[in-house]
């Protein structure tokens, strides 16, 4: 710790930070554009002039810039200086020479930095009378829209674009005052991250095009806190809501999660909730149709279908835990699923147990960035965790961080330490089947089948542990490749193994296991990470229950007589003839779920569900971190919890029902609130005791008071329904959370950090506000943490004595096949997930399916493809450069909905163009 | 006695002066142009609707009776809805104040009695009017920065050409 002095004040703060982010944390208000704690100082914008003063005596001072300055012991600096303060006041003069007059038909208009930093820097009546500058705009593709005018050459947006996310479509175009942000020319922005352009920019040059169509004022917009549900990394969002609409996502800080950052398909996959898709009554099957029907003649269809034999339920990974645990409190234990099937089933639950008993680190995503050794085997996380492959990227610069601290330059002093880390090489190497977007800053891309992959990650568990299973028939490159890698891995730090069940492959998540086990002999930090599929995969591998194969045989057994689906299209896990078995074999059907999947029309009964937006609930994380989501919006009355739901259907349940259905420590159609949901789940498995602390429990109150959930400043309170009626409604209400659905509230920079709705502090209107929420910049919060970790490296004692229990198999080598190849999912940032489609800018940007074929295959404009249970399918075909022979990739769920791999299958040439091809069924699993 | 006797003549006198009381409706009172009476959307010179749906008027409001929704249409901003509740409306002016089109304005009309309330609730298309109001030059789109149908890049008031990439000229 130093002190330094601000203004006659003695504040302290940590050496390594420059005197930006010291003013910042003492609480000062100093202005700044080109500085963000995420991507360092360059000294772009000029507008963080403070006043230094080399001793007491000096009177005169000089005139430097903040974030360009390091904090050093007994600095005396002043932000009130009137020199400084007229620098500050003269900068964002020429800035605002060239900005339009366009605030009031600007979406960044009361949430605009340059807006809080022009009032904050005093500048308030414009002297320049002369023609501004102008700038044709440029269209960047259904997610960012651009409007180059107000542009002030920050240069934050292409540092992030560029040089923190990797991307190369956008760039600085032209010279002096005339320079452009934009593309070389119109076209979509490809990044994974350009959605966070609109957080980002400090002013209106990129804005949220989606969240224009149903603009509304950051000031009018219910806020709540909530977690992503489009994959299992688990970022934190704020949902913004008016209206009873969602209108939008927003990154929401986690110091451990996402940080600053937010993925695409996280910001604009929210558009199912808005969606024509969504179920809004309950409906009955009457004559084939699905009829819509009051709640109570539902309850009483249900109680008569419930006479007709035993219940099972089939749960899904994008439900919350809490409404797995409502529906496996209702059914018998043995007829539970988790709606997965079992190779799903097998690869959770291994991950599960692999990350449980790792005796190293489970890192965080932000202690992924400073891994200093990275190993991703078999996955392309840049695809099905994109915020995580965010992370490891940034763990290429480990090599450049360690150059700049040995020229002395300090890590936030942004272009220096790019421009001596220009030179290092990352530590970094995928082993992938497809190219993936890691591959360009890796040191090497090694591209094999998921079982060569599993080959070689156990050869390097070898080399790393000689008592570890040796590799029958290693080819030499693979021995040397081997062993290349085991050395940087060995003699890392940090070293970090990252896996998956992407391609569903058991060997592949045990070889790195192994090797990261191995590598905690060298060092306890050697971290494991296991990327799953879905929001919820964890905690349903922690839950348990059966796999859909399981549900299947009982209910050709006749001993099914109800099926409760909750949430979970079992088109996408199921192939066609299984669906019909099961239709058949199961005389009553109740589907619960908010979004019309296609099996709503074959079900006997459907209920509306709330979504992520509408209810409360807690998800488990890939990482083990259970986290809290919390409602916006407050649906129309049909519309209800899922596990209010099953809790109604208890209650119709005719009492005499045999065995009691659900465990008697459950009252399960007692519960009145999530809290009670959340503490028999606590009770009844032991596991998930500490989700309780996910969130403070709906009788917090801050203050005395609930929290509000909207700015002090909503307008229209009065006005806004009266064309329903005139009369003033009560503001709606939620008892499973401690907020207030008004602006009626407590709200304060140290709230539980689980709970804060939006980023708002006096002077601070932006989402650059976060600074006065946080201990320290980049820091945690200053409510604590958001959410809690369930396993984690802190636990690790014990670890070491649990060994896997037998010794895994390694695959034979894979050996392409002439007239077989071995099909693959291809890995889809856009297309693959389930409910992010639904979002009209999500679906723009999934490209229609494809056939990815080695470019040793012989080309065909389309091919056909024979899929079991799919019949043949016709695709375009398409080269893919370093794909290995004998291998095909193809988008999951968008050629055959449940398409299950590795599958070797027969590829023919298209009938209608070459020679007329059987309808052939020659394939096997 | 005396106080008492000069008060009773003081009121006597006044039975003399002009009366105050108007014979409301049949006599109408003298209103100035800058009454603050019912509410208004004006309309820019080109006929165009002023309002640009920034919510300026909505926020600044004090008992919070006016609300919209923003729409665009070939980059121009109007409001889907615009909804005034002029039973809760004090006719405070700040909306007006707050508006940077100069499209929300106060009238010198009063006259709005309603025996129902829900009439006093008034749509967009009961507030549009087919004139500029009391501000009969200003267009907001001729000074902003955005290109509108007929008003291209860099063709607003004070404003350069677009600039060439291109080139390298200072």
């Amino acid at each position: 710790m130093i002190t330094f002095q601000l203004d006659g004040q003695s504040c302290s703060t940590r050496t390594d930070i420059n005197l930006l982010q010291a003013c910042l944390e003492a609480g000062a208000n100093l202005p700044y554009f080109c500085w963000h704690p995420e991507l360092g100082s360059v000294g772009a914008c000029r507008q963080c002039a403070v006043k230094q003063f080399s001793g007491p005596e000096d009177k005169t001072g000089r005139i430097v810039m903040a974030c360009m300055t390091p904090a050093t012991e007994g600095a005396l600096i002043s932000i009130d200086d009137a020199e400084a303060k007229e620098f500050r006041e003269g900068v964002i003069e020429w800035m605002m020479v060239n900005h339009p007059h366009d605030c009031p038909v600007c979406p960044e208009g009361g949430e605009c930095h340059l807006q809080d930093m022009t009032v904050m820097a005093g500048h308030n009546t414009r002297r320049y009378r002369f023609t501004k500058r102008t700038h044709r705009n440029q269209d960047l593709g259904p997610f960012i829209k651009h409007e180059m005018n107000r542009c002030i050459a920050c240069y934050r947006c292409v540092r992030f674009y560029r040089d923190y996310a990797g991307g190369d479509d956008l760039a600085v175009l032209g010279a002096h005052d005339n320079v452009y942000f934009g593309r070389a020319e119109d076209g979509t922005l490809e990044n994974a991250f350009s959605g966070n352009l609109v957080e980002l920019c400090p002013t209106g040059v990129f804005t949220d095009k989606p969240f224009s169509e149903t603009y509304t004022r950051k000031w009018d917009l219910r806020g709540a806190p909530s977690v992503c549900v489009h994959c299992a990394v688990g970022c934190n969002t704020f949902v913004n809501a008016r209206e009873e609409k969602v209108r939008r996502l927003l990154n929401r800080y986690n110091d451990e999660v996402n940080r600053y950052v937010l993925c695409d398909r996280g910001r604009f996959g929210h558009g199912f909730v808005n969606a024509a898709s969504r179920l809004n009554t309950p409906l009955c099957l009457s004559d084939e149709q699905p009829t819509p029907v009051p709640t109570q003649a539902a309850m009483a269809q249900f109680a008569r279908m419930a006479a007709s034999g035993p219940i099972a339920g089939i749960a899904s990974s994008r439900a919350s835990l809490e409404t797995c645990f409502s529906l496996r409190s209702l059914v018998d234990p043995d007829l539970f699923s988790t709606g997965q099937t079992q190779q799903e089933q097998t690869c959770t639950e291994l991950a599960y147990a692999l990350l449980r008993d790792h005796p190293g680190a489970i890192p965080t995503l932000h202690e992924m960035e400073s891994a200093d050794a990275v190993l991703i085997l078999g996955e392309d996380a840049s695809a099905t965790a994109p915020r995580l492959a965010l992370a490891v990227r940034q763990s290429g610069r480990q090599n450049a961080f360690l150059a700049a601290d040995a020229a002395k330059v300090p890590r936030w002093m942004d272009a220096a330490v790019r421009t001596i880390g220009s030179e290092t090489l990352s530590s970094l190497f995928v082993v992938s089947p497809a190219p993936t977007d890691l591959d360009g800053i890796a040191r090497d891309a090694i591209r094999a089948v998921p079982d060569n992959a599993a080959r070689l990650g156990f050869a390097i568990w070898h080399e790393l542990d000689p008592t570890a299973p040796t590799v029958p028939d290693l080819k030499e490159t693979e021995a040397e490749q081997a062993n290349r890698i085991a050395t940087v891995l060995a003699a890392a730090k940090k070293p970090l193994v990252v896996s998956g069940m992407q391609y569903g492959s058991i060997a592949l998540m045990q070889a790195a296991a192994g090797i990261a086990r191995a590598l905690t002999r060298n060092t306890s930090e050697a971290g494991l990470s296991l990327v799953l599929p879905d929001c919820n995969s964890m905690g349903l591998a922690m839950m348990g229950g059966a796999p859909l194969e399981t549900i299947i045989a009982r209910a050709k057994a006749g001993a099914i007589g109800t099926l409760i689906i909750i949430e979970n299209d079992l088109t996408r896990r199921l192939d066609p003839p299984e669906i019909v078995d099961l239709l058949e074999a199961v005389p009553n059907i109740v589907l619960i779920d908010h979004t019309a999947t296609p099996l709503w029309q074959n079900a006997n009964l459907v209920l509306p569900a709330a979504t992520f937006s509408e209810d409360t609930g807690t998800l488990i994380s890939q990482e083990g971190r259970a986290q809290r989501f919390f409602p916006a919006v407050f649906p129309p009355a049909p519309i209800q919890a899922s596990w209010r739901w099953v809790q109604d259907l208890a209650r119709a349940l005719p009492s005499k029902q045999g065995t009691p259905a659900s465990p008697a420590s459950t009252n399960l159609s007692e519960w009145k609130n999530l809290d009670e949901v959340i503490a028999d789940l606590g009770k009844e498995l032991p596991v998930f005791a500490k989700i309780i602390n996910a969130a403070p429990d709906a009788s917090y109150r801050l203050n005395g008071q609930k929290l509000r959930s909207q700015t002090y400043r909503a307008s229209g309170r009065t006005v806004i329904r009266s064309y329903i009626s005139v009369r003033d409604q009560p503001p709606p209400t939620n008892s499973d959370t401690p907020f207030s659905s008004s602006m009626e509230g407590a709200y304060r920079t140290d709230m539980p950090a689980a709970l804060v709705p939006h980023l708002h502090a006096p002077a601070w209107n932006s989402v650059q506000a976060l600074n006065r929420f946080q201990q320290e910049i980049g820091g945690p919060l200053r409510g604590g943490e958001a959410g809690i970790r369930l396993f984690s490296s802190a636990t690790a004692e014990g670890k070491d004595s649990v060994q896997p229990s037998s010794a895994p198999d390694i695959p034979p080598p894979f050996i392409p096949q002439p007239d077989t190849v071995l099909l693959l999912p291809e890995a889809r940032l856009f297309g693959g997930e389930e409910l992010s489609m639904f979002s009209p800018p999500l679906a723009a940007r999934a490209p229609p399916p494809d056939l990815r074929l080695p470019t040793s295959a012989a080309l065909q404009p389309r091919m056909t493809l024979h899929l079991k249970g799919y019949g043949p399918k016709t695709l375009p075909v398409r080269h893919l450069a370093g794909l290995p022979d004998g291998v095909a990739l193809c988008p999951p769920h968008m050629v055959a909905a449940a398409f299950r791999f590795p599958q070797i299958v027969r590829l023919t040439p298209d009938p209608a163009e070459g020679e007329g091809e059987g309808e052939g069924e020659g394939e096997e699993t | 006695m005396l106080n008492t006797v000069r008060t009773l003549f003081l009121t006597f006198l006044h039975a003399f002066q002009a009366r105050a009381t108007v014979q409301y409706p049949e006599e109408q009172p003298y209103l100035p142009s800058r009454y603050r009476g019912r509410i208004i959307l004006s309309r820019d010179p080109d006929g165009m609707e002023r309002c640009v749906a920034c919510n300026l008027c909505a926020v600044a409001c004090p008992v919070d009776c006016i609300s919209l929704q923003k729409t665009e249409e070939n980059g121009r901003w109007y409001p889907e809805f615009f909804r005034i509740n002029f039973s809760r409306c004090i006719f405070c002016g700040f909306c007006e104040e707050a508006c940077p089109t100069y499209a929300i304005q106060l009238t010198p009309d009063f006259e709005m009695s309603e025996y129902a309330r829900p009439n006093l609730v008034y749509e967009k298309e009961d507030l549009l009017i087919n004139g500029t109001g009391k501000y009969p030059d200003y267009s907001f789109y001729h000074v902003a920065g955005i290109s509108i149908p007929g008003k291209d890049r860099g063709k607003a008031e004070r404003e350069r050409p677009p600039v060439d990439l291109h080139t390298l000229l200072p």
